[in-house]
């Protein structure tokens, strides 16, 4: 039996060379001009663009509210479809995934053709509502996966012990729940900040994003400079996962 | 009972605007229209284009599908294969070396997806592969086999240990045992895996951006990608996105029903 | 002349530098119900382990019919296991399951429809055939698993705690029927277990075994009436377990009184006395009378009472008997001489070796203990301590080296602990403290009182 352990060698193989490897060459390009010199270059080149500091903030920010939004209509709806007392239709909870598998871009690009055959004009307001409208099925699959095989006792117990079931849910109910709120947040918070596509279409290129400048480098052959702002990328991601004390429980929320 | 109906009017407000594009597409998909959003009298021409591939100028919409469908199919295949033996043999390990694994294992599924292709891009560039089906196949494998892994993983964790010794000890030589009793306790694991490695393929935009070159590999996606820049939305897409809809709808509908019916099963013969 | 089946010599095994069999010999007649009896940790499952192949001695031989096992695995060996938590295929129905090694050895399949259905109608599951395993209880699981394991015609049928996870009922009625099948089917059974009662009721032979050796090999009642030392006698049954001395040819001193017995040892010579608590009778006849006690409790237990008295001499005995004698009663007893099981200490006090650190400080077990001496630093020396001599301190500080109370024997008026240290070495101390097992407690020797040290010979 202890052989087996070395069945994980193809797989150790294959994670160094296609997951690994690809990150330090990120590393390695952002940290090298053109002709493969070490430089610091690429990174200042960050900071001291305009552009590229305003469009972060502006992709930071829309994450933020994005992320907000999605827990304030997605907790309820969550609570509420894993509420036996008013959904007892597994098929309402079909509807709500439904979504999440059908492919991101039809789904905006359907999205921005609504507003514009309604005269919305594309702007941010349309694009938070096209994120929000994107990521709200990702938020709220994780807290119904928590709330649903969370132990109704525990919520029990507190109205037992004297709590009204407001405060029931706010001291017990809540607080039990973060796991999935935490996987919901993994789920919407970064890709957010990373999308390139779907924002073009919901402003119609007027907004951009912090990951359409990196794809804009790349495509480009500023391999360098995009490596750099994938690598601040990946720096925010890092500490974004130290605020996740338990990610094996995010992961469960998931599957 | 007004708690109620205020909860099911919340959430059938979120439900009607969450379908709303959906419908407003699959509407607009009856219509011949090039202009999405005028009505020009209810046909189904543009569904007979799509089923027959007569699409004047936009043939390339059902080889996209084609390559969409071929890709993810092929590196599901391969994640599951890869994923499982993983499974098995990270189960084995022990200690810090295997946090570390682990670790690794999940940074394609924590990561952003314009990470993985960045990083895959650059990857291939410097391996100097030129970009085409096989680099986007494997960018496929490798964000698609981390979640084989985590589908697998608790079948083997919640599997009796002594089942495999059992098989020894009535006979079985090692890889008979492998055979006629590990796999098909972790089939269910390979199954869930299979499908969201499916899944994900199917759904991927930025990867296959990254990774797919200048040889004019598109799938669905980067077909909408394309399609939309170009202005306007390539008709043959409304009635392709319906189906795409109505499919999906259809399929976790069945499965839902069977779950239900097996833990339905279940209850009643152990009463 | 019955063959031996199976045999161990000299089997030795480690696990992570720790030793978990040592220099075990044994064999195992064709056709006995044999038990290996022992608490957890003691080497039994690594024992079975070892005979079905999933693990291979470190040192000595292991024989089938007289031919070595070594390098021969577990598919190969005509033996076949149940296991503790039956281990049945969870995607195979009850007729596959069983079928399983018929079909790997490629049995027709009209053969194997027999000998299936022959199999389930010993264990009395005719009808469950097509059944899921997930839907069979506890006790209908391991009647599969048993059927899987037999229906193979095995040599040898190994039992890891089969009846460990059923309730009480269950498991009781579930040996009956082991033992029904074992007379039925006489093939040779090898069966592991912690509890005393179940090896006692299934066995023809009992292996005692605590911490990797074998304490004592014998019949059911051999194993109860005269057990070999301390441990047997506490682990099998209910015992009196006292400190004696003899004091005349087949005369023995215990409880500060004199007893004729049927064991002979050297005069003077330090022992332990069993008696079990169902051999001490009440009598009114003063003629009779060995000695006196006072009824401390008096507990019904169903078949019989339970009653702990203080003697007149200050030690505690447990008393079984048909009929209860009230709480504060003054009665008499005796002990008839073949009741009284006199045993061979295993040890009379702890000896340790060390070396000599300066003339206050000894060093032993890795620790400096204050122990005055008139050594040389450097000198390898040889510490004898005895058992009341071991102070056991609550606050491990307070000690110079940390230990855990491994277990616990009563002595009538005193305890005798066992105390394992963090290294694994054991030391034995007398008191009359009470402690729990696993304990954690610091060592301290009381200096002077009767410790001995002597220079070791080369």
């Amino acid at each position: 039996m202890s052989k087996r352990s070395n069945w994980s060698i193809p797989y150790v193989v294959f994670l160094v060379l296609f997951v690994v490897l690809p990150l330090v060459l990120v590393l390695l390009y952002a940290f090298q001009d053109g002709m493969g010199h070490f430089t610091f270059k690429n990174i200042g080149k960050f900071f001291t663009d305009r552009d590229a500091l305003s469009t972060f903030a502006v992709s930071v920010e829309v994450a933020l509210e994005n992320t907000a939004i999605c827990i304030l209509l997605g907790y309820p709806a969550a609570w509420i479809l894993s509420n036996k007392k008013y959904n007892r239709s597994a098929v309402t909870i079909i509807l709500f995934i439904m979504p999440m598998w059908i492919n991101a871009l039809m789904r905006t690009l359907a999205t921005a053709q609504l507003f514009t055959m309604l005269g919305i004009t594309l702007g941010k307001g349309t694009l938070l509502f096209g994120m929000v409208y994107d990521y709200l099925p990702f938020m709220i699959y994780p807290i119904y996966n928590v709330l649903n095989k969370m132990d109704k006792s525990y919520a029990e117990a507190a109205v037992d012990l004297g709590a009204t079931p407001w405060k029931a849910f706010w001291k017990v109910t809540v607080p039990l729940s973060m796991p999935g709120v935490m996987s919901g947040v993994l789920m919407v918070f970064m890709p957010t900040v990373s999308t390139f596509a779907i924002s073009e279409f919901l402003t119609n290129n007027k907004i951009k994003l912090f990951g359409t400048i990196i794809q804009e480098n790349i495509n480009s052959s500023s391999w360098n400079y995009g490596a750099a702002l994938a690598f601040i990328m990946l720096i925010i991601i890092g500490i974004t996962s130290l605020f996740q004390k338990d990610k094996d429980q995010a992961e469960g929320a998931l599957i | 009972m007004m708690k109620k109906v205020f909860a099911k009017v919340y959430i059938w407000i979120l439900l009607v605007i969450l379908y709303a594009p959906l419908v407003f597409i699959a509407a607009c998909s009856f219509t011949e229209s090039k202009v999405l959003g005028s009505w020009s009298g209810f046909s189904v021409k543009l569904y007979r284009n799509l089923l027959t591939g007569n699409m004047p100028g936009e043939a390339s919409l059902i080889s996209a599908v084609n390559n969409t469908l071929l890709i993810a199919l092929a590196a599901a295949v391969l994640s599951t294969l890869l994923g499982t033996i993983a499974a098995i043999g990270i189960y084995n390990l022990k200690g810090r070396y295997r946090k570390a694994v682990i670790f690794t294992n999940n940074i394609p599924m924590i990561n952003p997806d314009i990470i993985t292709g960045v990083s895959l891009f650059l990857l291939f560039v410097f391996l100097h592969i030129s970009q085409g089906y096989l680099t986007v196949i494997l960018a496929h494998v490798t964000f698609g086999t981390p979640y084989v892994v985590l589908s697998v993983m608790p079948r083997l964790q919640q599997m009796n240990p002594n089942i495999y010794e059992a098989a020894l000890d009535l006979g079985a030589t090692p890889g008979q045992a492998l055979r006629k009793v590990l796999i098909p306790e972790l089939r269910p694991g390979m199954v869930s895996g299979f499908i969201l490695a499916f899944t994900m393929s199917l759904d991927d935009f930025a990867v296959t951006f990254f990774t797919r070159g200048t040889i004019g590999l598109d799938t669905l996606s980067t077909y909408i990608y394309t399609d939309a820049r170009k202005g306007g939305l390539t008709p043959e897409l409304r009635p392709l996105m319906t189906l795409i809809f109505l499919i999906i709808l259809v399929l976790l509908i069945i499965i839902n029903v069977r779950k239900e019916k097996q833990a339905k099963k279940l209850q009643y013969i152990q009463k | 002349m019955a063959e031996k089946i199976i045999e161990f010599k000299h089997v030795s095994k480690s696990f992570d530098g720790k030793n978990v069999l040592n220099d075990i010999n044994l064999y195992v007649n064709k056709g006995e119900f044999l038990t290996l009896l022992g608490p957890s940790g003691c080497g039994k499952t690594t024992m079975l382990r070892m005979i079905a192949g999933f693990l291979e001695p470190d040192e000595g031989e292991l024989l089938l019919d007289g031919k070595p096992l070594v390098g021969i695995p577990p598919h190969e060996r005509p033996l076949n296991t149940v296991f503790q938590r039956y281990a049945l295929f969870p995607h195979l129905d009850v007729y596959d399951n069983i079928a399983f090694g018929l079909k790997l050895k490629k049995v027709p399949q009209d053969e194997i429809d027999k000998r299936v259905r022959r199999v389930l109608k010993l264990v009395a599951m005719s009808d469950y055939e097509d059944r899921d395993v997930d839907t069979l209880s506890g006790g209908q699981q391991q009647r599969i698993a048993i059927a899987r394991a037999i229906v193979n015609q095995p040599k040898v049928l190994l039992l890891d705690e089969p009846l460990a996870a059923l309730d009480l009922k269950m498991r009781k009625d579930m040996q009956i029927e082991l033992k029904e099948m074992h007379k039925k089917l006489g093939i040779t059974f090898i069966y592991v277990t912690h509890d005393q009662e179940e090896a006692l009721t299934l066995s023809d032979t009992i292996v005692v075994l605590n911490e990797g050796k074998i304490q004592q090999i014998g019949t059911p009642t051999d194993i109860y009436n005269e057990p070999v030392n301390c441990f047997v006698a506490d682990f099998i049954g209910e015992s009196n377990i006292l400190k004696g001395r003899m004091t005349g040819k087949r005369r023995v001193a215990f409880i500060k009184h004199e007893f004729d017995c049927v064991d002979d040892f050297d005069l003077d010579e330090k022992v332990d006395v069993v008696v079990r608590p169902e051999d001490i009778y009440f009598t009114t006849d003063p003629a009779k009378c060995q000695f006196k006690a006072k009824v401390n409790t008096c507990t019904f237990k169903g078949v019989h009472y339970e009653m702990w008295v203080d003697t007149d001499t200050g030690y505690e005995l447990m008393i079984q008997d048909y009929d209860p004698y009230p709480v504060g009663t003054e009665v008499m007893l005796y002990i008839d001489p073949d009741d009284i099981q006199v045993m061979k200490k295993e040890r009379t006090c702890n000896t340790l070796h060390g070396t000599v650190k300066d003339a206050e400080t000894v060093t032993l077990l890795d620790a400096d203990f204050p122990l005055p001496n008139e050594f040389e630093a450097g000198t390898k020396v040889k510490v004898e301590i005895p058992f009341e001599a071991i102070d056991l301190m609550d606050n491990l500080d307070d000690g110079f080296l940390d230990g855990e109370v491994h277990s616990i024997l009563y002595m009538g008026n005193h305890y005798h602990l066992t105390v394992k240290t963090e290294d694994g070495d054991f030391l034995w101390v007398d008191t009359n403290d009470i402690w729990d097992k696993g304990d954690l407690v610091g060592i301290r020797f009381k200096a002077g009182e009767g410790i001995k040290i002597t220079k070791e010979d080369e």
